[in-house]
């Protein structure tokens, strides 16, 4: 039988806040243990949550990002369970009233071997806005836990997709634009390693071709990209074999083990998701208006498909181009400030994802991090622009540039890499390499076009580069005549 | 929707509160009464009334993004039952 996977994410994002969801406790990464637990953190009896404008905002940034419907007002509830890193019992969160309704977000599929690149739209169910719990650490003191209540109460925002996904592929394709966005509008650092973008993976299969969903498990806390393929792939073969096996799946959360590529079922689902919600009495409806709808949009940067869509008409960039250089802000960022420095458009883009997007790879660096500025770099095209270096020329400078030998024109100027463009200087050496290649112009009078190229070839040679490849070129074809 | 007393023990392990046998059959009686009391209350026609989520009419009010909390620590961990490097410390949790 033929098989297909059915996926859909959640995905929790930490907001970029200073202070937490409902407190002023500071939400930094890395504090001795519970120096940022405040009372509220803490849930001593009798304190009371005060929602934070800025998780608001987060959240009304994000849905003007996937153009969802927003919520005029939208509720807290409680999400009951018992676990020593949640004091108060209770995580705040939000069930029948999310901020962000539906929406939805264009992921690009990359091509494989047998497959060609697509594109697809994810429907995004809801995001809400929630807090996260505190950490246990184990090990410290036998037969005990620890606690380190400093996560507790900071603020996430819950992303849930539709069961659109169809493949491990798909499903990865959406955490990186996803991982992408919530980066490029601000509200995340995107930091996986300090979990502020963990994903929640739905997996379930079912015969192709059938409209009903198979049973699901769940791999909870995927962070990072290569382990959520990986993990997908064995949990859909798991899944896959069981069936055909006539087995049946139990709904079931898993954790994936890196080590060992598989995935083992934590807790069977059934009693853990009686979470019993309901309406937190302690917090009041969220209002979002329109005017803060609008307020909050004045303050957003232009979103990456407006951005593609310029680079085409304004740019006329081609739209592979445009597409590859808004896959990330940051690189977006450096592309937009190189033509704003006075870079030609089309041959910034080149340099972006050529020789620097390599060099960048090599090294391990982001692009914000570059040693070569926008700025520079667009100095250096400008140079190539007017005649004064030839491309190779610039490689060289670039080099120079990523290594701290200063700016391009003391680079050009120490290394000797200025072009000769001047007609009577390139005209001496072509005079020089004729007369000392006798052979090859008698050659090339035979009619043998070859050895044209290879005269070409001497005179930048004898120039150490420096020549002008097309004056050479011209000039020498009138000198042959 | 009628309870037995079964669904009364559930109900205690999920709030984590001890229920004895002879408790639950008192606690069954009174929880039944509240159902009841609901099932009277879901005769009335709500069609169209939104539902309420609070019993007053205003909305949440924000606080700016400011860290106005400083580390108070050693105030708090001083009525923990026991605490080791910073951590409050509690029966061991196995997943």
């Amino acid at each position: 039988m033929q098989w297909e996977v059915v996926i859909g994410l959640e995905t929790h994002t930490q907001l970029q806040t200073k202070s937490k969801q409902f407190s002023g406790a500071s939400t930094t990464y890395g504090a001795d243990p519970n120096t940022q637990a405040c009372e509220v953190s803490i849930a001593l009896p009798g304190v009371l949550p005060v929602l934070n404008k800025e998780a608001v905002e987060c959240a009304i940034k994000f849905g003007l990002a996937i153009e969802a419907e927003m919520a005029p007002r939208s509720v807290f509830s409680r999400k009951n369970y018992f676990y020593p890193d949640l004091p108060k019992g209770y995580q705040i969160s939000q069930f029948e009233l999310p901020v962000v309704g539906k929406g939805k977000i264009t992921i690009q599929v990359p091509a494989t071997k047998n497959t060609e690149a697509y594109e697809k739209v994810i429907n995004i169910t809801r995001a809400h806005l929630e807090e996260d719990a505190g950490k246990s650490v184990h090990g410290a003191v036998e037969g005990m836990s620890g606690i380190d209540l400093n996560r507790a109460g900071t603020p996430l925002l819950e992303i849930v997709t539709e069961p659109d996904m169809r493949s491990a592929a798909e499903a990865v394709a959406y955490a990186k634009k996803l991982h992408e966005l919530v980066q490029w509008i601000g509200i995340c650092d995107g930091n996986m390693q300090e979990g502020s973008f963990r994903c929640d993976v739905n997996v379930s299969v079912r015969p192709k071709g059938s409209d009903k969903l198979g049973t699901r498990r769940e791999i909870k806390n995927l962070n990072s990209f290569k382990f959520m393929q990986q993990a997908i792939e064995y949990e859909t073969q798991w899944q896959i074999e069981t069936l055909e096996d006539g087995g049946t799946i139990q709904q079931a959360t898993v954790l994936f083990n890196p080590d060992t590529g598989e995935t083992r079922a934590m807790r069977s689902k059934e009693e853990a998701n009686d979470y019993r919600y309901f309406p937190d009495p302690d917090l009041l409806p969220l209002e979002v208006t329109e005017a803060d709808k609008a307020r909050v949009k004045a303050l957003m940067p232009e979103l990456p498909q407006a951005l593609q869509a310029r680079l085409v008409s304004e740019y006329q960039l081609s739209s592979y181009d445009a597409s590859t250089l808004t896959a990330s802000r940051s690189q977006a960022d450096y592309f937009v400030a190189t033509v704003a420095a006075g870079a030609e458009p089309k041959q910034a883009a080149n340099w972006v994802m050529g020789a620097l997007s390599a060099k960048l790879n090599a090294e391990e660096k982001s692009i914000v991090d570059s040693p070569v500025s926008a700025a520079q770099l667009a100095a250096l095209l400008k140079r190539i622009a007017d005649n004064t270096i030839s491309n190779n020329a610039a490689k060289q400078v670039f080099e120079g540039l990523w290594a701290g030998e200063g700016e391009v024109d003391a680079i050009i100027e120490a290394k000797g890499l200025k072009q000769v463009s001047d007609t009577g200087a390139i005209e001496a050496i072509i005079n020089e390499v004729l007369a000392a290649n006798q052979a090859m112009v008698d050659e090339y009078k035979a009619g043998k076009e070859k050895a044209f190229n290879a005269l070409v070839g001497q005179c930048m040679k004898a120039s150490k580069g420096k020549a002008n490849p097309a004056q050479v070129n011209e000039l020498l074809k009138a000198k042959l005549g | 929707m009628a309870l037995n007393l079964d669904d009364i023990k559930r109900i205690a392990h999920l709030a984590r509160i001890e229920v004895s046998d002879s408790e639950a059959q008192e606690t069954l009686n009174k929880l039944s009464g509240i159902l009841g009391l609901i099932e009277q209350m879901q005769a009335v026609d709500t069609t169209g009334i939104t539902p309420m989520s609070h019993s007053q009419d205003v909305t949440q009010r924000l606080r700016e993004d400011v860290v106005t909390q400083t580390n108070q620590r050693e105030l708090f961990q001083s009525i923990a039952p026991a605490t080791q490097d910073g951590l409050y410390l509690v029966p061991k949790v196995i997943e």
